[in-house]
C-alpha cells in the first residue's frame, strides 16, 4: 500500500517563516522551530485534548484563540505565539491552578521536578492575584506503591489516558464535575483496592506534579521517568 | 477497550441477585446491543427500577457492557440526575431555575432547612424526607414551584410547602404505626 | 401510506370533527396539568357522558396555550370561548353554558394584548390539537410537508429552501440553519445523523419542553426532513430526563409515526428510510454544547471537546451530524410548506421569522410566548407581559439565561433580534425572558447566573473550572458587601480570561451576567464596596486581605 503523500504547507509563527507537513498541528511546526509554547495536559504519546488553554495562540483574520496543540497548520497561517496578551493569559491561568489546589513546593516530593513549579518560574509568575480555594482534599496511601494527593492534582488527566490509551487498563478516570472534579481508581475506591491497575506506574511518570508518587520519597527526591512514554512508544512500534 | 459487549458472548454475567428488577435493567442493555454507549440508558434502567445507584448496580452495567468501572463510576458523578444514594420515603425538589429565584425560591430551600434540618441533597434521619433541587422544572409560570413525590406544586409559601410536607410525611407514618 | 391516503386521512379527519358541535380543550401541559387540569378533564368528560351528548361534544386534553400563569386553560371551539383559572366543580356550568352564553365569571379576553401581540409559527397548534393523536395533527395538514420535500424536491432543493429562508438556529447562537445543512449534506460518509437537542437547560427557559409537549409531530417532520435533506438514516431526539411528560408524548409520536408509515422504513411510499430514538439527558447544562451533547449520546461524560472538527464533519461515532435544537425543527415544516420567501417575510432583514420566549419574573402574564423577531423588548414586557405587579418598577430583563445579560429599561425600545441583543451584551439565547423588578438586586442575579455556571462547568479546562469558581467567590463577597476595588479589578481579569480562553461556550459564555450588569448598573457594584459600608465593617474585613 502506497501512503498518498502529505502536503506542504507554509505559514509563519511570530513573524518566523516555517514549513510544516499538512497532518501537524501548529504546537508540532512551533516545536520543530524551537519556538516554545507553554503546555499542561499536553503530552507527546498520548492524545490531546485542548483542555489547559496555555497554548492558545492568536491566528491572524480569526477573532478566536486557538489551542496550539489540536489545530493544524494551513496555507499562509499567521500564527502569533508570544504577545502581551497571551502571555497575561497563560500567567492567569496557572496562578488559578495555584489557587485552585494546595500546591506547597517546599513540602513537595517533586519540587524541582515538577512542571507546573517550572511554569511558574518560566512564565514570571511571583505571586498568585487570585483568592486561593483552600479546596478540602484527601491523600489516598493505599496503593502499596504509590501515592495519590489529590492536593496537588491538577486535572489534565494525563494518567488518566496513559491508563487507557498505551497501558490500556483505563483504571483511572474522573468522577464529579467542575472544581467538585477528582481523579479516581476504578469505583472511586481506594487505588490500593483497585482490581484494574497493573501497578506499573506510567501514571505516576507522566503526572506533571507531585499528585502522584513513589512511597517513601522524600522532598525533591521524587524524579519523573519523562523519558519513559516515549522510549515505549517507540518501541512499541518496532515491534509492530 | 473492548469496541463491543460482552455480554451477548461467551462469558455473560449473573445478575448480582435474583431480584427480578434486574429483568428490566438486563432488557434495556439487550435493545442497545450491549453496547459501551448504552451505558446512561442503562444507568437511567438502574436508577428507576432500584431508586439509586449503588455499588453492585454499578459494577453489573461496567461488566455487562464491557465499560472500564471508573468510566461508569465517572459518568454516573457527572450527571445531577444520578444518585448514588438511596433516597427517602418522600421527596421535595425545589426548583432553582432563574424565574424561581426570583420570586423567593431560596426562601423555601431554607424554611426546609429549618424544619427538617436537612439541607439540599439530604435525607432526614428516619428516612422519611429527602431534599433535592432541579435546576429548572419548566413550569416558570407557576413560579415558585416544587414537586412533591412526582406532583407539581406551583405558587408555593414557606408555610404551605412545609404544610404539605408535613402531611406527606406524617400520612405515611401513620400507616406506618397501623 | 402514500401521500394521497394522507390527504384523504386528513379531510376525513376534519370532516369527522366538523360535525361535532363542539370541541373543549383542556390544557394538559406541565403547568395546567400542576393546576389541576387533569381532574377538570376527567370531570368534563363524565359530565358529557351522563348528559348523553358523546356525539356533538369532544373533550380533549391539548398542549400549552401560553399564559400559565392563568391555569388551567379550557377553550371552547369553533366558538371561540376561552376560560382561565377552572376548576372541576366549573365543569357542569361550562357544559351548561354550551347553549348560551359563556361562563362570565371564568372567562378569558381573547383580544388581550397577550394574544393579539403575538405571530404563532411553531406554537400553531399548541392548545388546539390533542398532542396523543397523530391524526389530529394530521388533520392541520401534518406531515404534508415531509410529502412535498419527497415527492416534489430534491434534497438540494430542500436545503435552498432553508436557505431562502433566513432561518438561524434557535438554540440561541443564531448559526444560519440552511448553511449548517449545507455543510453535512456535503459530507461524504456511508452513515450521518441527525440530532434533535432537546436538552433545555436554561433555568427559566421551557420553550422545548411546551413544543414536545404540545405538538411532538412536528418535531419529527422537521428531522424527519432534515434527514432527508442530508441523507441521514438515523437520529436522535435527546430530551431531559426532568421531563417525563415530554418523553411520554414523544414515545407515542414516535409509535405512532411508525405505525403510519410516517418514520422507518420506505416513508410514504419512498425509497426514504429514517428512524429515530429518544436519548435521554442526565441533567447537564453543557450538554447543550453540540460536542457534548455527542459525547452524552455516546454514552460518555458530557464533556466538550475543541472544534474544528465541527460535528457537521466530525460527529457521532466520527460521522457527519447535524444537531439541531427542538424549536429550530418545529420552524421546518412550515418552511417547506409554505417556502422559504414566506418566512424571510416575517421579521428583520436579518433575522427571519418568530421565537418563542419564556416570559417569565415580575411580570403579570407569565407564560409561553411568539413573537416576530424586530419586536421592541417593551412590547414584550409591557404589551404582552402586562408590565410589572402593582406597587413595583420595572428594572431590567434578562435574556439568554446564564450566558446573557440583563437588559436595563433605557435600552427596552431596542429590537428582539440576533444582533441587537449581542451588541446589548446579552444574546438571544434559547429563550428565556426574565423581568426583574426594583427588588431584585443586579450583583445578586449575577452571582445566581455564576453559581449555576460553575456547578454546571464540566471542569475539563481551566479558565472555566476555576475561573467560575473564583468570579463566583468575589461576587459573594460582594453580595456580603466586603469587597475592595482590587475585587472589581480581578473580576474584570477574570471575565476576561474566561469569555476568552475557555474551550466551549459555556465558559466563553459565563462572564456575560457579570459584563452586562457592570456595563448597566456599575453603580450597584460600587455601593457594596467595602470603602463604602460603615467603618468598624471595613476595618473587620481587613484582616482576612492577603
Amino acid at each position: 500500500m502506497t501512503v498518498p503523500p502529505a502536503r506542504i504547507r507554509t505559514l509563519t509563527i511570530d513573524g518566523k517563516d516555517v514549513g510544516a507537513r499538512e497532518d501537524e498541528t501548529i504546537l508540532d511546526v512551533a516545536r520543530e522551530n524551537g519556538i516554545w509554547i507553554p503546555t499542561l495536559c499536553q503530552m507527546t504519546g498520548l492524545s490531546n485534548i485542548g483542555a489547559c488553554r496555555l497554548c492558545l495562540v492568536e491566528v491572524a483574520g480569526s477573532t478566536k484563540l486557538q489551542p496550539a496543540c489540536v489545530t493544524r497548520v494551513e496555507e499562509g497561517m499567521q500564527v502569533t505565539a508570544h504577545s502581551d496578551r497571551l502571555a497575561e493569559y497563560r500567567k492567569m491561568i496557572v496562578e488559578l491552578l495555584f489557587a485552585e489546589g494546595n500546591h506547597i513546593c517546599s513540602v513537595c516530593v517533586t519540587n524541582g521536578h515538577c512542571d507546573l513549579q517550572w511554569l511558574a518560574q518560566r512564565l514570571e509568575i511571583d505571586h498568585i492575584r487570585f483568592p486561593y480555594l483552600y479546596g478540602k482534599r484527601s491523600v489516598d496511601a493505599s496503593h502499596e506503591r504509590f501515592v495519590l494527593d489529590h492536593n496537588r492534582c491538577v486535572l489534565c488527566t494525563r494518567c488518566v489516558r496513559v491508563c487507557d490509551e498505551v497501558e490500556g487498563a483505563h483504571t483511572w478516570d474522573i468522577m464529579g464535575r467542575g472544581t467538585n472534579a477528582r481523579v479516581i481508581t476504578d469505583l472511586a475506591q481506594p487505588w490500593g483496592e483497585s482490581t484494574s491497575c497493573t501497578s506499573c506506574g506510567k501514571c505516576v511518570s507522566v503526572c506533571p506534579t507531585g499528585a502522584l508518587f513513589e512511597q517513601g520519597k522524600a522532598v525533591t527526591e521524587m524524579v519523573k521517568h519523562r523519558e519513559l512514554l516515549p522510549m515505549l512508544l517507540t518501541m512499541r512500534g518496532r515491534q509492530r | 477497550m473492548p469496541s463491543v459487549g460482552t455480554k451477548a458472548g461467551t462469558n455473560a454475567i449473573a445478575a448480582p441477585t435474583d431480584d427480578k428488577r434486574w429483568r428490566v435493567v438486563d432488557a434495556t442493555m439487550r435493545r442497545h446491543g450491549y453496547r459501551p454507549a448504552a451505558l446512561i440508558e442503562a444507568l437511567h434502567s438502574v436508577q428507576e427500577s432500584f431508586g439509586c445507584l449503588d455499588e453492585p448496580g454499578l459494577q453489573y452495567v461496567a461488566a455487562s457492557l464491557g465499560v472500564p468501572l471508573s468510566r461508569v463510576f465517572g459518568v454516573a458523578t457527572f450527571y445531577h440526575y444520578f444518585s448514588l444514594k438511596p433516597q427517602g420515603d418522600h421527596t421535595c425538589v425545589v426548583c432553582t431555575g432563574t424565574a424561581c429565584y426570583i420570586k423567593e425560591s431560596p426562601a423555601l430551600l431554607r424554611a426546609i432547612e429549618a424544619e427538617f434540618g436537612i439541607a439540599n441533597g439530604e435525607t432526614t434521619p428516619d428516612g422519611s424526607l429527602s431534599l433535592l433541587t432541579a435546576r429548572c422544572l419548566g413550569t416558570c409560570g407557576l413560579a415558585p414551584a416544587a414537586v412533591l413525590d412526582g406532583d407539581v406544586a406551583g405558587r408555593l409559601q414557606p408555610a404551605e410547602l412545609l404544610e404539605r410536607l408535613h402531611q406527606l410525611v406524617g400520612a405515611a407514618k401513620e400507616v406506618a404505626a397501623r | 401510506m402514500t401521500p394521497e391516503e394522507l390527504s384523504e386521512l386528513a379531510v376525513a379527519e376534519r370532516q369527522r370533527l366538523d360535525r361535532l358541535a363542539h370541541q373543549i380543550n383542556v390544557c394538559t401541559a406541565t403547568a395546567c396539568h400542576a393546576s389541576g387540569s387533569e381532574a377538570i378533564k376527567t370531570r368534563l368528560t363524565a359530565e358529557v357522558r351522563e348528559r348523553g351528548i358523546s356525539g356533538q361534544c369532544l373533550i380533549r386534553g391539548v398542549g400549552c396555550r401560553g399564559l400559565c400563569t392563568n391555569g388551567p386553560m379550557v377553550s371552547v371551539e369553533p366558538q371561540g370561548v376561552l376560560y382561565q383559572h377552572v376548576t372541576a366543580d366549573d365543569a357542569p356550568a361550562l357544559l351548561d353554558s354550551l347553549a348560551s352564553e359563556p361562563v362570565s365569571h371564568i372567562q378569558a379576553p381573547t383580544d388581550d394584548p397577550f394574544y393579539t401581540r403575538q405571530h404563532r409559527i411553531v406554537l400553531e397548534h399548541a392548545g388546539e390539537i390533542d398532542p396523543e393523536q397523530i391524526t389530529e395533527y394530521i388533520a392541520v395538514g401534518g406531515y404534508q410537508a415531509l410529502a412535498k420535500a419527497l415527492y416534489e424536491m430534491s434534497p438540494a432543493d430542500v436545503v435552498d429552501e432553508l436557505t431562502t429562508s433566513g432561518l438561524r438556529g434557535r438554540g440561541g447562537a443564531g448559526f444560519p440553519t440552511g448553511l449548517k445543512w449545507r455543510t453535512v449534506a456535503k459530507a461524504l460518509s456511508d452513515r450521518k445523523f441527525v440530532i434533535c437537542n432537546g436538552d433545555e437547560g436554561d433555568p427559566g427557559a421551557f420553550m422545548d419542553r411546551s413544543v414536545l409537549e404540545s405538538d411532538p409531530h412536528r418535531v419529527l417532520e422537521g428531522m424527519a426532513i432534515a434527514a432527508y435533506a442530508v441523507g441521514a438514516h438515523e437520529g436522535f431526539l435527546y430530551v431531559r430526563a426532568e421531563y417525563p411528560l415530554a418523553i411520554k408524548r414523544l414515545t407515542t409520536a414516535i409509535r405512532q409515526a411508525r405505525q403510519r408509515n410516517l418514520l422507518g422504513d420506505a416513508i410514504l411510499g419512498t425509497p426514504f428510510t429514517f428512524h429515530v430514538e429518544i436519548r435521554l439527558g442526565a441533567g447537564a447544562f453543557v450538554c447543550g454544547e453540540e460536542t457534548a451533547l455527542i459525547a452524552s449520546i455516546e454514552g460518555e461524560r458530557g464533556s466538550p471537546r475543541p472544534r474544528p472538527p465541527y460535528p457537521a464533519e466530525v460527529g457521532l461515532w466520527g460521522r457527519p451530524t447535524l444537531i439541531n435544537n427542538v424549536e429550530t425543527l418545529a420552524n421546518i415544516a412550515p418552511i417547506i410548506k409554505n417556502g422559504g420567501a414566506w418566512f424571510a417575510g416575517i421579521g428583520t432583514e436579518k433575522s427571519k421569522g418568530t421565537k418563542v420566549f419564556a416570559l417569565t419574573g415580575q411580570v403579570k402574564n407569565t407564560g409561553l410566548i411568539e413573537v416576530p423577531m424586530g419586536i421592541s423588548l417593551r412590547e414584550i414586557v409591557f404589551d404582552i407581559g402586562g408590565g410589572v405587579p402593582e406597587g413595583r418598577s420595572f428594572k431590567a430583563v434578562q435574556t439568554g439565561g446564564p450566558s446573557g445579560g440583563c437588559i436595563p429599561d433605557e435600552l427596552l425600545d431596542s429590537s428582539v433580534d440576533y444582533e441587537s441583543l449581542t451588541r446589548l451584551g446579552s444574546i438571544m439565547g434559547s429563550g428565556g425572558m426574565i423581568v426583574m423588578d426594583n427588588t431584585s438586586s443586579m450583583v445578586e442575579v449575577a452571582r445566581y447566573f455564576m453559581e449555576f455556571s460553575m456547578t454546571e462547568s464540566c471542569g475539563k479546562c481551566i479558565p472555566c473550572r476555576v475561573g467560575t469558581a473564583e468570579m463566583h467567590g468575589i461576587l459573594t463577597r460582594f453580595c456580603e458587601k466586603r469587597a475592595t476595588e482590587r475585587d472589581l479589578a480581578l473580576l474584570e481579569q477574570l471575565c476576561d480570561l474566561t469569555r476568552h480562553a475557555s474551550l466551549c461556550g459555556l465558559g466563553q459564555s459565563a462572564p456575560n451576567p457579570i459584563l452586562s450588569t457592570l456595563r448597566y448598573f456599575k453603580q450597584e457594584y460600587l455601593a457594596a464596596l467595602e470603602s463604602n459600608q460603615p467603618e468598624e465593617v471595613g476595618a473587620a474585613a481587613e484582616e482576612g486581605r492577603s
